[in-house]
């Protein structure tokens, strides 16, 4: 891993440029040079108009040049949902799979194919409730994989029930009186399911979004990037207060590596250590507090403070939510763990011989 | 337990020979030894006795001695069940034989007990006259009334009729482990291998391979290893030395029933793992097993991890559906993708072998059948998946079905099943079970270039001219002849495409929801495994004057073939097909079928190959079923053939 300077440059300053080149160094660079235009395939986009998703699929397709990856190399694999339609519309090897299951099939072609950019498109159902075990599962290996999850807070390919993130008491078509459920903290969670590199972003801000999705793709192993999408249909307006520019002054805090949290009106507000508890919190800076307003540390080994920073935010209203990466750590990646076995095999006991397999243990002879 | 039904002409002067002890390390001294032409020797113990061990050596020293054999381990699910129950009874039989053998025996001549609850969970399959060693340290009181003995079944004449050595093993051991620095319940664990060299002795097995087996197994504690060795021995010489052991026994080696070749033992879950292994070498493509442990298919997985220089990936999942996933994404890229499970797993993969089937990529699915329902018998045997196989998914979903009838044929039927997978382009099940994973036989090891070829060819270029003039890439657009479509790998450039589970329109693979498209796709997929090629059905019908035929499939082929052969001996009429292909079926299967006036299926199920037959082809398939974990008797089944013959 060098520091050599690179035509990707972080817009968030974890040092992602570098590790570019570490993370893709075994998928085959483009001959030609790429625009938005070469990812977009002759499919028609079928959401529904106005869905958040449009926002996300254009940035990736107009991010994607800059990687300057052979496109034959880039694959997309999605599960069931809105979002999982993703892949029809990416001129890239693509599979939309089955329920859950994209971080499985995908662990399977990225261990198999260290050649390949594996990219899995996931949404809030697909992700966290019928294939939670997959997802934490793969975060755990830290598989070469850079999970996309689009979270709109709600069921919208089967018409508006519940997420496992939707907020406490929701009301939708299967919860008339309210959902029971205390809803998952996607960030929390995948921290807990030792993932090496946790972002979130929102589908609107394109700007912070490509930034998120740039680091992802550096990142060597498991990059997961929770995405705040907007469902017009059955969850409008899930994020507006982040969105309108007066609320989210106040509901916002960017993360930017080696920077101190600061959010509000002329970074009134800030996050401190509470010193008792060691937890974090929001409090208005002040002369006498302005030293202990914690810096952000993505690179930080131990994942305690970006953990507490992903509990800041009130599920309810959305009030302190920090976006951009939480946690960006170096750790081995599986497929090349994987690949590097298959070479020490080699090593040990030589390239397979079948007839000396066949041949072990005690064998006779029959003579005709 | 060879597939040969007969040896070929000029067979009968072969010879044993080569790594073949000729030996024997002591000789048998003076006394008589008999002549025998075949033994079932059963092992039984606790399931922390070494039982299973015990026999795997007693057999290994039987396939080296050039002795047709087959084995039945049976054993609890427990890992160590309760000290002295009957269900912690552990035992494990082997038939061996100067002639070719099919099953691993109905009755045992010899029974090995290590305990009273060994003793009482066995002792109805013995005829009467059998041998019974009896490890007498063990018949204590309390031992005794656990299983129910209210008076000593050594002394109340109960074993009347049987003829009975006392040993007492444990003591016998620990007395001869004396001078090792071991604790006396350290030194009675030797008492298996006490046994083992007893019956060694009785059978004039050769002993240089548990020798051997015993320094490699304990190379790290070289003082074990010499105290097994040492009771191995004293076994051996208690059996020259005793009064109480009389007769010694030869069986010869079956060198007759062999064609040439280099034989060596295997079971059915090796021979599963070589036959993968061999199939990735074949076809040129990397092997990929994603796996979840499950009885008793774990076997596979073990092996195959250990043959990384093979190329070999393994990959632990964290769940059955993430076994096949991982599979059938290495699929995807170019791997040679297999899941291995069991009944219960299958149930989890349903869904994902449904995709396969839309996705049209090759995968193996490997079912080690055990008993079900549910978690049902792990360790015991069944065949009650081939339905699930067969239909076990949701909407028209055919997927391809081979069975092994043998261990060794385990080989065989995984290359027969990747060369479908990777022809077709489709999911195939292979359905073995318990009693095939770990039953063993001698096996012919083959040689490489005798293996079939099994290369596929990406597809490297665009394969449609579109009205415009321009080129593109189809990825449904099929073979003419197999039906099968294009398999181009991510990495190819100008391929790019976009597969899914979502029904897709003929050619392009873009979603549709077309009726008539649909309509189409349906029955494009049935009609492509319809029109796979497999192998006539052979009928072993040897006078043609049969009039009834028994139609088998998978492992019940060594019962059935032996319960076919009793009856012929006794002058009987009886032909006999026994079924690789269980979808699509041998194209021959109906007019076989309707060439015979009765036609009975024995099976371990109730009935689902019937089921699947007189759907077929209308005919009257009776059922003679079985579902006890444990394969099926030859006498039971000739008996049962009988009576369909008479009737």
């Amino acid at each position: 891993m060098t520091e050599t300077a690179e035509t990707v440059t972080p817009a968030n300053g974890t040092g992602g440029a570098g590790r570019a080149l570490d993370a893709l160094s075994l998928v085959p660079k483009a001959t030609a040079k790429q625009s938005m235009k070469d990812f977009k395939s002759d499919q028609e986009v079928r959401w529904c108009p106005g869905c958040g998703d449009y926002a996300v699929l254009s940035a990736v397709q107009g991010f994607m040049p800059e990687l300057g990856l052979a496109k034959e190399n880039i694959v997309f694999v999605s599960g069931i949902g809105c979002s999982s339609r993703f892949p029809y519309y990416m001129n890239t090897y693509g599979m939309h799979s089955i329920h859950g299951r994209a971080p499985a099939i995908a662990t399977g072609l990225a261990s198999s194919r260290p050649d390949l950019s594996v990219w899995v498109v996931t949404g809030d159902g697909d992700a966290l409730s019928i294939g939670g075990n997959h997802l934490i599962h793969a975060l755990r290996r830290n598989v070469n994989l850079k999970i996309l999850l689009f979270n709109n807070r709600i069921y919208g390919l089967t018409k508006g029930q519940y997420s496992p993130t939707s907020e406490v008491g929701k009301i939708t078509k299967s919860t008339p009186m309210g959902s029971l459920d205390t809803p998952f903290n996607p960030v929390s969670l995948a921290l807990g399911a030792e993932a090496s590199f946790v972002a979130r972003t929102v589908d609107s801000d394109r700007k912070h979004l490509t930034s998120v999705l740039r680091e992802a793709a550096a990142h060597p192993g498991t990059a997961l990037v929770e995405i705040y999408q907007n469902c017009n249909i059955f969850n409008d307006g899930a994020f507006e207060v982040l969105k309108d520019r007066e609320q989210a002054e106040n509901a916002v805090i960017r993360l930017e590596h080696g920077r101190p949290i600061r959010f509000g009106t002329g970074g009134a507000m800030g996050v401190v250590r509470d010193p008792v508890t060691g937890d974090l919190a929001v409090a208005p800076v002040t002369p006498a507090n302005e030293s202990q307003v914690v810096v952000h540390d993505a690179h930080n080994p131990s994942p305690t403070t970006a953990f507490a920073l992903s509990r800041l935010a009130d599920p309810d209203t959305l009030h302190h939510t920090p976006i951009g990466v939480f946690r960006s750590v170096d750790r081995p990646v599986y497929d090349r763990l994987m690949s590097e076995q298959l070479d020490t095999a080699v090593e040990q006991q030589g390239k397979g011989d079948l007839a000396a397999l066949f041949a072990g243990g005690d064998t006779w002879t029959v003579v005709g | 337990m060879t597939s040969q039904v007969s040896s070929p002409a000029g067979q009968a002067a072969g010879t044993a020979a080569g790594d073949r002890p000729t030996q024997l390390p002591h000789e048998p001294g003076d006394k008589e030894v008999r002549r025998l032409d075949r033994v079932i020797i059963r092992f039984a113990g606790d399931s922390g006795d070494g039982m299973q061990l015990t026999g795997d050596r007693f057999t290994s020293e039987t396939a080296s001695f050039g002795n047709d054999l087959a084995t039945l381990p049976n054993f609890p699910a427990e890992i160590r069940a309760p000290a002295g129950t009957l269900p912690g009874v552990s035992s494990f039989q082997l038939h061996f034989a100067d002639h070719d053998i099919l099953t691993p025996g109905d009755a045992p001549n010899v029974l090995v007990a290590m305990n009273p609850a060994a003793l009482k969970a066995n002792i109805a399959d013995l005829p009467r006259g059998a041998e019974i060693i009896v490890n007498t340290d063990e018949f204590t009181k309390r031992a005794m009334a656990k299983v129910g003995y209210e008076t000593s079944p050594l002394e109340d004449g109960s074993l009347d009729g049987y003829r009975v050595h006392p040993v007492p093993l444990g003591t016998l051991t620990v007395e001869a482990l004396k001078d090792f620095d071991l604790s006396r319940k350290d030194a009675d664990r030797s008492k298996n291998m006490f046994a083992l060299g007893l019956l060694s002795w009785m059978y004039n097995r050769p002993t240089e391979g548990t020798e051997r087996f015993l320094a490699a197994k304990f190379a790290k504690k070289p003082e074990i290893a010499e105290a097994n060795l040492t009771a191995f021995r004293a076994g051996w010489n208690f059996g020259e030395t005793t009064e109480d052991f009389a007769v010694s026994y030869e069986v010869a080696p079956a060198s007759t029933a062999f064609p040439p070749g280099t034989y060596r033992n295997i079971s059915g879950n090796l021979a599963l793992a070589y036959g993968l292994v061999a199939a990735s070498r074949q076809a040129d493509l990397p092997l990929y097993l994603g796996s979840y442990p499950i009885t008793p298919a774990s076997d596979i997985l073990h092996e195959l991890s250990r043959h990384k220089n093979f190329g070999v990936r393994t990959f632990q999942a964290e769940d059955e559906i993430a076994g096949i996933g991982a599979a059938l994404g290495a699929a995807f890229g170019g791997s040679l993708g297999v899941t291995t499970t069991s009944g219960p797993g299958v149930a989890l993969k349903s869904e994902t072998i449904g995709l396969a089937v839309s996705l049209e990529l090759p995968l193996l699915i490997i079912d080690i059948q055990r008993g079900g329902p549910s978690t049902g018998l792990p360790t015991k045997t069944e065949q009650a998946d081939l339905l699930q196989a067969m239909y076990g998914r949701n909407g028209e979903a055919p997927v391809p079905v081979v069975a092994p009838q043998t261990p060794a044929d385990c080989f065989d039927a995984a290359l027969e099943a990747a060369r479908i997978a990777l022809t077709y382009r489709t999911p195939v099940f292979l359905l073995s079970d318990g009693y095939l994973a770990n039953g063993s036989e001698p096996w012919r090891i083959p040689e490489v270039d005798e293996l079939p070829e099994l290369g596929v060819q990406f597809a490297q270029a665009p394969n449609h001219v579109l009205e415009d003039g321009t080129e593109a890439f189809w990825p449904y657009k099929r073979d003419p002849e197999t039906l099968a479509r294009p398999w181009a790998i991510p990495g190819t450039p100008g391929l790019e495409h976009r597969i899914g589970g979502i029904e897709k329109q003929d050619g392009t693979g873009n979603i549709s929801y077309d009726p008539a498209n649909h309509d189409y796709m349906v029955r494009t997929r049935q009609a492509k495994i319809d029109g796979i090629e497999v192998p006539d059905v052979a009928v072993d019908d040897p006078t043609g004057e049969a009039r009834l035929l028994v139609l088998g499939w998978g492992s019940t082929y060594g019962p059935i073939t032996a319960a076919v052969r009793r009856l012929r001996s006794a002058g009987e009429h009886i032909a006999q097909a026994h079924l690789r292909h269980l979808n699509p079926f041998p194209g021959n299967l109906g007019e076989v079928l309707k060439r015979y006036d009765k036609i009975v299926v024995p099976e371990m199920n109730l009935g689902q190959l019937s089921t699947l037959v007189r759907a077929r082809y209308l005919v009257d398939a009776r059922s003679y079923t079985q579902v006890r974990g444990l394969p099926f008797k030859a006498e039971q089944l000739a008996t049962a053939l009988k009576e369909a013959l008479d009737d």
